[in-house]
């Protein structure tokens, strides 16, 4: 049997770009590993644990496929690991491993695999479980990482069995985030705490510094198209930067609202997932503005205080019109009728800047 | 060459690895001549060449052995001297019998082309201009093989103001039009010079890629010492794929989009290859119709890459065979760039006025990539030189949607392969989008030889319907007695 042509292709496959992420998310499991100990781990090996195995067992197969040949390209293990890096580290293990479950068979399954989703199957996880166990997924935990044991003691809450209260915690342990702080208690967090991370919140907001690293990182081996996290940033830095010149007092400072919550993570790791974002350049700066303006907009008029995975959600919905509406022009099929006119003779060589 | 014209070329695109280097400077050769010649009738776009030589007769070398079968169509010629051995269905390379010339070399002859006194074509009018270059053979012998002579008559209406000539060779490992531009630029300019004056062009750019400088130098030369630089300029263009497809040419010259579905002369421009204006060149100054052309022979399956300057007709197997033979790891041999040539089922086929290269490629090429799903990572959408949207059209395509597809632009789709090249997730875009195609014209001609049929039948019907009437009409007129007599009147 003869192939047709092409005979080339460039180097990059699914899989390999999916390697790239995970390559990224190494240091970012370190940081959260660092600072929360061994439940950073647990839980998100829980998560993974429900993501992987649910698309083992239920992912829409070609005929004559075995179960676990769509695990192949990687997708489901990345889903699990951003799961679980979105979830308090204190949260009990069979939720993290439901969340798994949940978000790749209602995110991904049923839509008909990967491919077909319209919203982030790690976020659909998250929402579930912040809808079904909201006491357990806003109770959130300082650093434990100068405590003596750490970072191997576990947070008593992760080994509760299912369906049962977590013990409560020590309230030595549990702690605000920082957006928290602002929103209910009017405290502002140190930027350089934002930096580090050494603040209280999900595992997978530690340091924005390592976060923005690693997404620079994704940038070069075009992972993701930069657009989105780049609209992202810059819309939310300027929205916020606008109000916080109108009334600095009620309003907190973009460097703030950057590096607080998880925005970077998600800007980075969940609103770049190519399958739920738009498909063409002009459409990602559109979708990145969108995520901009919600999470400002949650974060300081809404009712939670973190609103990053409702933004990018709703923005997800929203993908299919944002195709539609940025459908580039296809060659030749102008605008006017009449065929283009031709430059003087002798004039430079085309448009610089062929891409 | 200033910074702009370094940056030169058009939007979109890809950049394959090259694999130039084994071929690139290597001179063209004569490929020794071999004992049988098959030439197909049909070896251009449009009617087939009609045979005017019967099983028997000796040929010469240059002599024309087939007429052109109407306008879009072409003459052929002997690519050597000796007799017509047979006119039958012979394998071409595309998989299909088609109707072929096989030709048996005289063994003993000099092979000198049958002599023809030049042609000045300067004072030949626009019909005769045109008329001669179709008695040459001549087609576009960058791949499409288009009747050369089709694209020098102007349609009412229509006003030529640039000549753009393709020297891009965007295809990887092909290096003929390099070293064309390399060894014959004043040949280039003598056609253009032919062609320029035909046309009544203002200006001729020479669009060449910049992988080949030595052939920008080379042409530089030759237009300086010619003294032509008023009106014949070289265009040095960024390296890309597919800058040789003549809409992304002139977009890559003149910035500015062909209209769809359109032609360049509805720009105001004819796009011709190098090794076209060479050939008119050879054509009207010595008398040397397209019987011969130069063919890459590449590719990591060949054992001698080379530059060989090969009769029509000579078949694969010979060529290769000519260059070593192939090594054991080769899988397939491709006739034409590895983008968009064709895949051979077999050798023994003959190497035909189109075929630009041919590449034999080893497992490493022909491998099936494990295909996964597509994850609208949108690279073959920045890839695709015409603004579609493969993603969508391949989904299409594999839902059976592909009526649908038309109103996605499908038949804008030049086939180029970029998309293919970028999809990271292995899926065979390309392939799919030619698929639909092909059903959706076979649906059309299904439609149109049922409507035909509808029409005609309808025809017959209204016959008769007008027969019955004429004869009621008839019956009505007879005399009154008889109508008494049998009772009835009508039929």
């Amino acid at each position: 049997m003869v192939q047709s042509a092409p005979f080339l292709r460039q180097g990059v496959t699914t899989p390999g770009l999916m390697r790239d992420v995970l390559v990224a998310l190494v240091p970012v499991l370190a940081m959260a590993f660092a600072y929360f100990g061994v439940s950073a781990l647990l839980v998100t090996a829980a998560s993974t644990l429900g993501a992987v195995g649910t698309e083992a067992v239920f992912a829409p197969r070609r005929p004559g496929e075995r179960w676990g040949a769509r695990l192949l390209d990687g997708s489901a293990l990345l889903t699990g690991i951003i799961l679980g890096l979105t979830l308090p580290p204190a949260l009990p293990l069979w939720m993290a491993f439901l969340g798994g479950v949940v978000g790749v068979g209602l995110g991904k399954v049923i839509w008909g695999g990967l491919g077909n989703n319209l919203f982030n199957p790690a976020l659909i996880g998250r929402a579930f479980l912040q809808a079904a166990f909201p006491i357990a997924l806003t109770t959130w935990s300082a650093p434990v990482w100068k405590r003596p044991g750490a970072p191997w003691t576990l947070f008593p809450g992760n080994l509760a069995l299912p369906l049962m209260q977590p013990a409560p915690q020590p309230d030595a342990m549990t702690a605000a985030t920082p957006l928290n702080l602002m929103k209910f208690d009017h405290q502002m967090t140190p930027v350089a705490d934002l930096l580090r991370g050494q603040v209280a919140g999900s595992l997978g907001e530690t340091s924005a510094l390592v976060i923005l690293i690693v997404g620079l990182f994704l940038v070069w081996r075009r992972a993701f198209d930069w657009r989105i996290p780049a609209s992202i940033l810059g819309t939310v830095a300027a929205f916020s930067g606008v109000l916080w010149l109108l009334s600095p007092e009620r309003y907190p400072t973009p460097a703030f609202m950057l590096l607080s919550g998880g925005l970077m993570f998600g800007a980075v790791f969940m609103a770049t997932d190519p399958v739920t974002s738009p498909l063409a350049p002009r459409g990602a700066w559109i979708f990145g503005t969108g995520v901009g303006i919600l999470v400002v907009l949650i974060r300081l008029w809404g009712g939670m205080p973190e609103g990053v995975m409702y933004s990018i959600l709703l923005m997800n919905a929203a993908t299919p019109l944002i195709e539609r509406v940025t459908q580039q022009r296809a060659f030749g099929h102008g605008r006017t009728k009449a065929p283009p006119k031709l430059p003087p003779t002798g004039s430079g060589t085309a448009p610089a800047g062929g891409k | 060459m200033t910074l702009a014209t370094l940056n030169a070329s058009f939007r979109h695109g890809i950049h394959p690895e090259e694999h130039k280097e084994a071929t690139e400077h290597l001179p063209v050769e004569r490929m020794p001549f071999v004992e049988r010649y098959v030439l197909p009738l049909s070896q251009h776009t449009g009617a087939p060449s009609k045979p005017v030589v019967a099983v028997g007769e000796r040929v010469t070398r240059g002599q024309l052995v087939a007429e052109p079968g109407g306008f879009v169509s072409t003459a052929l010629h002997a690519p050597v001297s000796g007799t017509v051995a047979a006119l039958g269905p012979r394998r071409h390379p595309n998989g299909k019998l088609v109707e072929c010339l096989e030709i048996a070399t005289d063994p003993f002859s000099p092979q000198t082309l049958l002599p023809r006194a030049p042609v000045d074509p300067f004072p030949l009018s626009d019909a005769e201009f045109v008329a001669e270059v179709q008695k040459a053979g001549l087609v576009g012998l960058g791949g499409a093989a288009f009747p050369t002579h089709v694209k020098y008559k102007v349609p009412e209406g229509k006003t030529i103001s640039r000549l753009v000539i393709n020297g891009c060779e965007c295809e990887p490992y092909l290096t003929t039009d390099h070293r064309l531009m390399v060894e014959r630029p004043a040949a280039i300019l003598r056609g253009i010079a032919i062609a320029a004056h035909r046309l009544h062009v203002e200006e001729t750019v020479i669009g060449v890629e910049l992988n080949k400088p030595d052939a920008v130098t080379a042409l530089q030369q030759a237009i300086d010492e010619a003294g032509v630089g008023a009106t014949v300029r070289v265009a040095p263009l960024r390296v890309k794929y597919p800058q040789g497809a003549e809409k992304m040419l002139i977009e890559a010259v003149y910035g500015i989009e062909v209209p769809s579905g359109g032609l360049p002369l509805d720009v105001g421009c004819v796009v011709n290859n190098v090794g076209t204006m060479a050939g008119l060149a050879d054509w009207f100054d010595g008398g040397l119709p397209l019987i011969e052309r130069i063919v890459t022979v590449a590719g990591p399956g060949i054992e001698r890459p080379a530059n060989l300057l090969v009769p029509v007709g000579t078949p694969v197997r010979a060529v290769l065979d000519h260059c070593g033979g192939l090594k054991p790891a080769t899988r397939e041999v491709v006739m034409g760039g590895p983008m968009m040539g064709q895949p051979l089922t077999g050798l023994d086929v003959p190497v035909l006025k189109g075929t630009s290269g041919l590449l034999a490629f080893t497992g490493t090429e022909t491998r099936l990539p494990a295909e996964y799903s597509c994850i609208k990572c949108g690279r073959c959408v920045e890839a695709c030189p015409q603004f579609l949207n493969p993603s969508r059209l391949q989904r299409l395509a594999r839902a059976g949607r592909f009526e649908e597809m038309e109103r996605w632009f499908v038949n804008d789709c030049v086939e180029c392969g970029s998309c293919t090249f970028a999809c990271p997730s292995g899926i065979p875009v390309v392939q799919l989008i030619r698929v639909a195609k092909s059903a959706v014209r076979e649906q059309k001609a299904k439609q149109q030889a049922a409507e035909r049929a509808a029409q005609a039948e309808a025809a017959e019907q209204a016959e008769a319907a007008k027969r019955a009437e004429t004869a009621r009409q008839v019956d009505a007129t007879e005399p009154v007695e008889a109508t008494a007599q049998s009772g009835t009147a009508k039929r």
